[in-house]
This record gives structure tokens, sequence and C-alpha cells, in this order.
């Protein structure tokens, strides 16, 4: 296999970057991925790798992706938090990279909350 | 027990972050003539002393309080051992943590090394503050990624959050590794 990636390639998505700066702190929807052991047994990378994808694919910039340990939730791992900015946190339980598509169609773009794979709700 | 080696060097690998440290090694390396794969994560954090270092081995053992059981070096040493492999863990208060673990490449118990690159991605995403230095090593040849090298490109610690560098970061890894794998002629170790 030829080697294609190279460190050049970062000056590249630097200069793509520079937009990046406004849309950087506060107001900005966050995106929790809960990363304990019980997180990564239950597959949390791959959910992780899937919202990446997906934030990647759709250019959406102006969210901050993080990586949480384990908050005692354990049996509903992958765990997936959404936060929009003055909406209740809501807690995505049981997430497959399939489920992830949709929850950022319909919770980050539309606004609109899953439902079906809601485990928690703070207000 | 986890499925493949890429997922407790994660969890390991978070250990070192929570113990605040600033600066991790990770270093995997697979000897063809020794059947051996041997990792090693060394960190700079706080350490533990003694008494902590005497009972992290145990399931029961754990900082956190949202639950009083904490699997993942017991989940370590018990996946090294299982394939008669070895587990080492030392640490000093206030000077850093070392763990290394071996597992044999022919024992039917080795767990396969996994996706290796979304670890690492995911460790530098999720923690970009942090000096990561991954080393892979396959019978004398080694890639070596220094997150301090990256930035140096990158020029701002921001962009380590971005999904596009993340994605290209994570790409860039497995084509350094199956490379390591080709100039050995390739046995099929490398796969997931």
């Amino acid at each position: 296999m030829p080697k294609i990636k190279s460190l050049e390639d970062l000056r590249k998505l630097r200069e793509e970057s520079k937009d990046l700066t406004s849309a950087r702190s506060g107001g900005k929807t966050k995106i929790i991925v809960g990363m304990g052991t019980c997180g990564i047994a239950a597959g949390a990378r791959e959910v992780l790798s899937a919202i990446l994808n997906e934030l990647a694919r759709r250019e959406i910039k102006d969210v901050a992706v993080e990586t949480t340990g384990c908050i005692g939730m354990c049996q509903y791992e992958p765990l997936v938090d959404f936060i929009r900015p003055g909406e209740p946190r809501v807690t995505y339980g049981n997430v497959e990279p399939k489920d992830v598509p949709r929850l950022i169609v319909e919770h980050l773009i539309n606004g609109k909350v899953v439902w079906d794979k809601v485990v928690g709700r703070t207000d | 027990m986890l499925e493949d080696l890429s997922q407790y060097i994660l969890d390991i690998a978070e250990n070192s972050v929570k113990a605040k440290a600033s600066r991790v090694l990770i270093e995997l390396k697979i000897d063809s003539k020794k059947k051996l794969i041997s990792l090693c994560v060394c960190d700079d954090g706080c350490g533990m002393d003694e008494d902590l270092l005497k009972q992290v081995e145990d399931p029961f053992t754990t900082t956190r309080k949202e639950r009083r059981v904490g699997l993942g070096i017991p989940f370590l040493k018990q996946a090294a051992l299982s394939c008669d492999g070895f587990f080492e863990i030392a640490s000093e208060k206030g000077k850093g943590t070392i763990v290394k673990a071996g597992f044999r490449k022919d024992h039917i118990d080795c767990p396969p090394l996994g996706d290796v690159a979304a670890t690492i991605a995911t460790l530098i995403m999720g923690w970009p503050e942090c000096c990561w230095i991954f080393r892979y090593e396959v019978d004398g040849n080694a890639f070596l990624l220094d997150l301090e090298e990256l930035l140096k490109y990158l020029g701002d610690r921001e962009l380590l959050k971005s999904p596009k560098f993340i994605l290209w970061l994570k790409e860039y890894i497995q084509e350094n590794m199956s490379l390591l794998h080709e100039k050995k002629g390739g046995d099929g170790i490398a796969q997931d």
C-alpha cells in the first residue's frame, strides 16, 4: 500500500480550519461519549468514530465532542450525552454506530429528542 | 474482559490521564521470533503509594465514587496471564506509573490487536492537552508518533479535537502500522 497520508496534510487542515476559531468557545453544542471500561467493552469507541464521521461528512463544525469516564449506568453503555445550549442535557443509552446518523440529524440539526433511545434527561 | 488489545490500551491509558499525567508513552512491540506482544504504558501522573499499589489489581479497588469496582487493571492482567504472558505494575507517588503486559502471540487465548489506531486517535481527541507518544515496533522496525511533533504542523492544539483531524490521524496511524507489517513480509498479525 502506498503511503498517502503525510504530515503536510496537517498544514492544509490548518488553513481549512481558520474559520473554526469563531465557533470555538461558548454557546456550543456538546456531545459526550462515556469511555470508561464499561463503555469501551460495550463499543463506545466505535460509536465515537461514527459520531466523528457523521460530523465530518456533514461539515458540522460548531460541536464539541468529548469523552468521559464511567458515570455509574454501565448497563446502558454506550452512553452518549447531547447538550444543546439552553436546553436540558439528554442522555442516550445503548447507542450503536447505526443510531448515530439519526441522533445527529434529529437532535443536533432538527432539535428533536430521539425518545426511544433516551435513558435520562436533566432539566 | 475486553475484546481486543486496542481496547485494553484505551482503558489503561485513560487511567494515566485521570492520574493527571502530562505525558503518556504507549509502546506496543511485536516480536515474531519470541512470539511475544508487549505493551507498556508509562506516565508522569500522580502515581500511587505502596498501599494502593498493593490493592490495585483487586477488582474491588477503585478511586472513583460512582461504583465500587474497578475492572481496568484486573482485566488487563487476566488477559495477559491467560495467554501465558506477564503483567507488571510499578508506581511511585508523585512520579508516575508504568504498566507492562505481555501476550504470547501463538497462544489460543491471545487477544487480537484490534483497531489500535482508533484507540490512539480517541485518546488524543479526548485529552488533547496531554503529550501523547505512541511507539509501535514490529521486529525491530518502529513507527513513532509524537503529538508535539504533529502540533508543529497543525499549529493549534484546539484543532486536535476536530473530527477531520481525528479521522486523518486514525488513517495516518493505520497506514504507518501496516507499512511495518509489509516490511516484515506480513504474516497477518495486524488483523482486526
